[in-house]
C-alpha cells in the first residue's frame, strides 16, 4: 500500500515508534538477550531478570533485575517454578515498574527451568497490567532433558498462554531436524538460541522498519491482544528463477511447521516476504497464493519489504498461530496491499509475525456458530489435533450398486457417490 | 432368404439391456441404402460401467437378444458386429512421419501406407490394444488438410491418426462371450465411434459436432471437427448413476428408484414440482412413502449436470470448443429424459439437439429410439466395411486401414 519513496514513508510512520521492552528471563532468556543485544534492535529497551547472580553478571543487558530473596542467598530457583513464581510475585511491583513505559514488551525466555517457566508468567502479567502488548517467545526444552523439565515447560507455557498476548513457541525437540548429527552442543544451542531469535526480529521488524507492504502497529495489536495463543513460525530463503516455488516448497516442508499441518490449523498467519530489488510482484503474489491455499480458514497478514542486500534472494518468514483454547472470533483485520518499486536503504525491512487467539469481545451466536463449524467442517484443518478424528465422516456413503465395481475415480472423485452429496447440496 | 453377405449385424452389450440389430445391404450402393429389419434386445444383468462382470448372465442375455433378432429379421445371424465401451478405453491423437523417396516425388499407395504404418506405431502399455486407428489428415510438406495426397508431389508426408485403445483383457472379455455362442465378431467398434455414425452426415462432421451417448453404465463422446474424429472418450457414469443417486437421495429400492426416474424424471428442477409430493404405494395400492418431486429432479439434474460438466472440461483441455460449429447431439437411453437438451445447452453453452440417425431406413420403431442409435450405428460400421471388401478384396488384409478410408466416405 505504502509506495513512497523512503520520505513519505517515514512521514506515514505513527508519530511515535512504539516503545519496545525485551526481557530475558531465566539463564536461557538471559543469554539469548546478549546475543539479541546488537545493531538490530536499535532502540529497544533490553532488561535481564534472573535469579542467578551469575547468569546476570555475565549479561551485557543494561538493565539487570535480581530477583532475591533471603531464601535463595544468591543462587537460582533450583529448577522449580514454584520458587521462582513466588519470588517473582514478591517482587511484582519491582517487575511492574520495570515494565512501565514500554508499548510492547518482549519476552525471551527457555521454558523448562525454575526461572524461566516460574516467573514468566507473572512477569507477562505485571507487563500487562503496566498496559503493554506482551509477546512471549519461548523454547520448550530438549526431550533429553527429562520429563520434569518437560512438564514444567508445558505447564508453565499454559501458563503463559493465559496471560500473554502472544506466545511463539519452538520446541527445540523440532530443530533436531534442522541440524545434522555432527552439530555440537554449543552449536544446538547457538541455532535454537538464533531460531528464536529470528522470530523476535521479524515482529521486531515489522514493528518499525517500513515497508513496501506494511504490517503496522495497530494490526499487530488487534490480531494479537487478548488472543492468548500459541505461534509456529518459520523462516525459509531461496534463489534463483524458482525461487518463489521453492519457499512454498520448504514452507510446506519446514518441520517447525509439522510439514505443513501447522498452516492448516492456524487461525492466524502473518507472512513477511523480503527480497532484493529484483522482487517481483509475481512471486508475493505466487507466495501469497500457495500460503493461502494452505491456511484457508486463517486470516492472513502479510508484509513485504524490500532489502538491497538479499540481492537475488527471497526470504520468508511466516507466523502461523494457532486457535487458542478459548474461542475467538477474528478482528476484521487484513492487510494487503500493492508492492511497487519503493526501497529504503535501512537494513532488512518488514518482516513478518503473526498470531492469533481468542476472543477479545464475547462472541455473537452467529460468530460461535462459525467458530463451531471451522471446527467440525474444516477441510484438514483443525485447531486442536485430538478433535481430528471428529472430522472423518460419520456415515459412510454407501454406493448402492457399484458397491462392488469398480469405483469411477476421476480428477480425484468417486463419481460413484452421488453428486449432491458430493456436492455438499442439501435436500430438506 | 437373403444372400448372406448383404445381412450385417451389430451387437451391442449394455449395462441396461443387449440390443441386436439386423440390418440389410442393399445392391445398389446409394445413400440410404441400409434397411434395419429386425430388431431383438433383452435386459442386460451382467454388465456394470458397460463391462461384463458376470459372463453367465451376460451370455443368456445376449442369446436372447440374438435369437429375437433373428426371428424378426427371419435371418440366421452368424457374425456381429459388436459394440465396445467402458472406463478403459480412451483415445489420442498421434502423427506419423514418411519421407517420400520417389525421383520424381510423387507420392503414391506404398507413401501413403508407410506413412500410415508409422502413425500406428505407437507406445501402449502392454496389455492394452488398438481398438480402431482412424485416419485424420495428411500433411504434405506441412499442408494441412490433404484428404488424399496420392498423387501430389512433395518430399515428407505426414499423417494424424486418432488412436482408440483398451484393455485386451477386458474387451477380450467380450469377444470370448459372443465367440461362446458361436457368432463370429467380424470387428469390435467404439460404442461412440458407432453412435457418431449412425447419427451423423458429412456436413455435421465437417462443420465439427460432438456427440454424447449416455447409456445406462457409461457415456461415450465423440468430437468431429473438419470431417473427421479429433476425440474419442469414455465416462463410466451413466443412467445407472442416476437411479443410483435417486434410490440413495430418496432413500427407495433401486427398482422403485428406476421406475421414478421414468415416471417422474426431468433434466430440470421446475417452478411447477417445488414442493411437490407423489406418494408410491405398493402392489396392493397401499401407500408406502411419499417422494418429494422436487428432490427427485434435483439429484437427477445435478448429476446430468455433471456428466455434461465433466465432458465438457474434457474438451476445453483439448481445445475442440471452438470447432463444434454444428453443434451437440445426444443419444443413449438418457437422451429420453425431459429436458435434457435444455441442461446440456446450459451446461456446455452451445446449442444441443437430440440425435436423429440418417441415411438408414426400415423399422421405424427402431430409428426413433435414442437407446438404439449404438446398435444402427455398429450395423452401419458393418455395411460400410462389407461394402469396402467387396469393392476391394485385395485390402481384406489391412482391415484398420479399411476402417480409416470408410470414414472418409458417406
Amino acid at each position: 500500500m505504502n509506495t513512497k519513496t523512503k520520505t513519505p514513508v517515514a512521514v506515514l510512520e505513527p508519530a511515535r515508534t512504539p516503545a519496545v521492552k525485551i526481557f530475558g528471563v531465566g539463564s536461557a532468556g538471559v543469554a539469548m538477550l546478549d546475543t539479541a543485544n546488537g545493531a538490530d534492535f536499535a532502540g529497544a529497551g533490553f532488561i535481564a531478570v534472573n535469579t542467578d547472580a551469575a547468569s546476570l553478571a555475565s549479561s551485557s543487558a543494561p538493565v539487570k533485575i535480581q530477583l532475591e530473596t533471603r531464601l535463595l542467598r544468591g543462587l537460582g530457583t533450583g529448577g522449580d517454578p514454584e520458587r521462582g513464581r513466588a519470588i517473582a510475585e514478591e517482587q511484582f511491583t519491582t517487575l511492574k515498574t520495570a515494565c512501565e513505559g514500554a508499548d510492547v514488551i518482549f519476552l525471551v525466555a527457555g521454558l523448562g527451568g525454575g526461572a524461566g517457566s516460574g516467573i514468566s508468567p507473572v512477569l507477562a502479567r505485571a507487563a500487562k497490567e503496566s498496559g503493554a502488548l506482551v509477546l512471549a517467545f519461548v523454547t520448550l526444552p530438549f526431550a533429553c532433558e527429562g520429563n520434569r523439565r518437560q512438564q514444567q515447560a508445558l505447564s508453565g507455557l499454559d501458563a503463559l498462554k493465559s496471560v500473554a498476548d502472544g506466545v511463539i513457541c519452538l520446541p527445540c525437540q523440532k530443530t533436531f531436524k534442522l541440524i545434522d548429527e555432527n552439530t555440537s552442543v554449543l552449536d544446538t544451542f547457538r541455532i535454537t538460541d538464533g531460531l528464536l531469535l529470528e522470530s523476535v526480529r521479524g515482529v521486531w521488524r515489522l514493528l518499525t522498519r517500513p515497508g513496501l507492504i506494511r504490517i503496522h502497529f495497530d494490526d499487530l495489536c488487534a490480531l494479537v491482544r487478548d488472543r492468548h495463543s500459541e505461534s509456529v513460525f518459520a523462516s525459509v530463503e531461496a534463489t534463483g528463477p524458482a525461487r518463489a516455488r521453492e519457499i512454498v516448497e520448504k514452507l510446506i516442508a519446514h518441520p517447525l511447521l509439522d510439514e505443513g499441518r501447522a498452516l492448516a490449523e492456524s487461525e492466524a498467519v502473518l507472512v513477511s516476504l523480503v527480497g532484493g530489488r529484483d522482487l517481483t510482484m509475481a512471486e508475493v503474489n505466487r507466495v501469497m497464493e500457495q500460503v493461502g491455499r494452505q491456511c484457508e480458514r486463517a486470516q492472513i497478514i502479510m508484509g513485504a519489504a524490500v532489502d538491497e542486500s538479499l540481492k537475488g534472494r527471497l526470504s520468508v518468514t511466516i507466523i502461523a498461530a494457532k486457535q487458542g483454547p478459548i474461542p475467538l472470533d477474528l478482528p476484521p483485520v487484513m492487510k494487503t496491499g500493492e508492492a511497487d518499486e519503493q526501497v529504503t536503504s535501512r537494513g532488512v525491512m518488514g518482516r513478518s509475525s503473526g498470531r492469533c487467539g481468542s476472543p477479545g469481545a464475547p462472541l455473537t451466536p452467529e460468530q460461535r456458530e462459525q467458530n463451531v463449524a471451522r471446527n467440525i467442517g474444516g477441510r484438514g484443518r483443525k485447531s486442536n489435533p485430538k478433535m481430528l478424528q471428529a472430522q472423518l465422516p460419520l456415515s459412510i456413503i454407501s454406493k448402492g450398486r457399484f458397491d462392488k465395481s469398480e469405483p469411477t475415480i476421476y480428477k480425484g472423485e468417486d463419481l460413484d457417490i452421488p453428486t449432491y452429496i458430493r456436492r455438499g447440496v442439501a435436500l430438506n | 432368404m437373403f444372400d448372406d453377405s448383404s445381412i450385417v449385424v451389430g451387437l451391442e452389450i449394455g449395462t441396461s439391456k443387449v440390443c441386436a440389430v439386423v440390418g440389410e445391404r442393399n445392391p445398389d450402393p446409394a445413400v440410404g441404402s441400409l434397411n434395419i429389419i429386425g430388431l431383438g434386445q433383452a435386459r442386460s444383468r451382467g454388465v456394470r460401467k458397460g463391462e461384463i462382470v458376470d459372463p453367465a448372465q451376460a451370455e443368456e442375455d445376449v442369446r436372447n437378444a440374438i435369437v429375437e433378432a433373428e426371428q424378426m429379421a427371419d435371418v440366421e445371424i452368424r457374425n456381429v458386429y459388436l459394440g465396445v465401451t467402458g472406463a478403459h478405453i480412451r483415445g489420442f491423437n498421434n502423427r506419423g512421419v514418411h519421407p517420400v523417396v520417389s525421383a520424381d516425388r510423387e507420392i503414391s499407395d506404398d507413401d501413403v501406407q508407410d506413412v500410415v504404418k508409422n502413425a500406428k506405431a505407437i507406445n501402449l502399455p502392454t496389455e492394452n490394444s488398438v481398438v480402431h486407428a482412424i485416419r485424420q489428415h495428411f500433411f504434405v510438406d506441412g499442408q494441412d488438410g490433404v484428404t488424399n495426397p496420392v498423387g501430389m508431389l512433395g518430399s515428407r508426408l505426414e499423417v494424424d491418426m486418432h488412436v482408440v485403445h483398451g484393455h485386451t483383457n477386458r474387451l477380450q472379455n467380450a469377444i470370448r462371450l459372443v465367440k461362446g455362442l458361436q457368432l463370429e465378431v467380424d470387428e469390435i467398434v467404439s460404442n461412440g465411434l458407432a453412435s457418431s455414425l449412425a447419427l451423423l452426415t458429412n456436413e455435421q462432421k465437417e462443420l465439427g459436432a460432438l456427440i454424447i451417448d449416455i447409456g445406462g453404465g457409461t457415456t461415450d463422446y465423440v468430437v468431429y471437427a473438419n470431417g473427421v474424429i479429433k476425440h474419442t472418450g469414455v465416462l463410466a457414469v451413466g443412467g445407472d448413476h442416476v437411479s443410483n443417486d435417486l434410490a440413495y437421495g430418496l432413500k427407495v429400492p433401486l427398482s422403485r428408484a428406476e421406475k421414478l426416474k421414468l415416471e417422474l424424471g426431468s433434466a430440470l428442477v421446475d417452478a411447477e414440482c417445488r414442493g411437490q409430493a407423489v406418494t408410491i404405494t405398493n402392489e396392493l395400492g397401499l401407500p408406502l412413502k411419499t417422494v418429494n418431486v422436487e428432490h427427485l429432479r434435483r439429484i437427477m439434474s445435478l448429476r446430468l449436470e455433471e456428466i455434461f460438466q465433466l465432458v465438457g472440461q474434457d474438451l476445453e483441455q483439448a481445445g475442440l470448443f471452438d470447432y463444434l460449429r454444428g453443434g451437440v447431439f445426444l443419444c443413449g437411453g438418457c437422451a429420453r429424459v425431459p429436458q435434457i437438451a435444455l441442461l446440456a445447452e446450459q451446461a456446455l453453452q452451445m446449442p444441443v439437439s437430440l440425435g436423429q440417425t440418417n441415411s438408414v431406413s426400415g423399422l421405424k420403431s427402431a430409428l426413433d429410439q435414442p437407446e438404439f442409435v449404438t446398435a444402427i450405428g455398429l450395423v452401419k460400421f458393418g455395411s460400410f466395411k462389407s461394402r469396402k471388401r467387396e469393392g476391394k478384396p485385395s485390402l481384406v488384409s489391412g482391415i484398420k486401414g479399411a476402417l480409416s478410408n470408410f470414414l472418409r466416405r458417406p
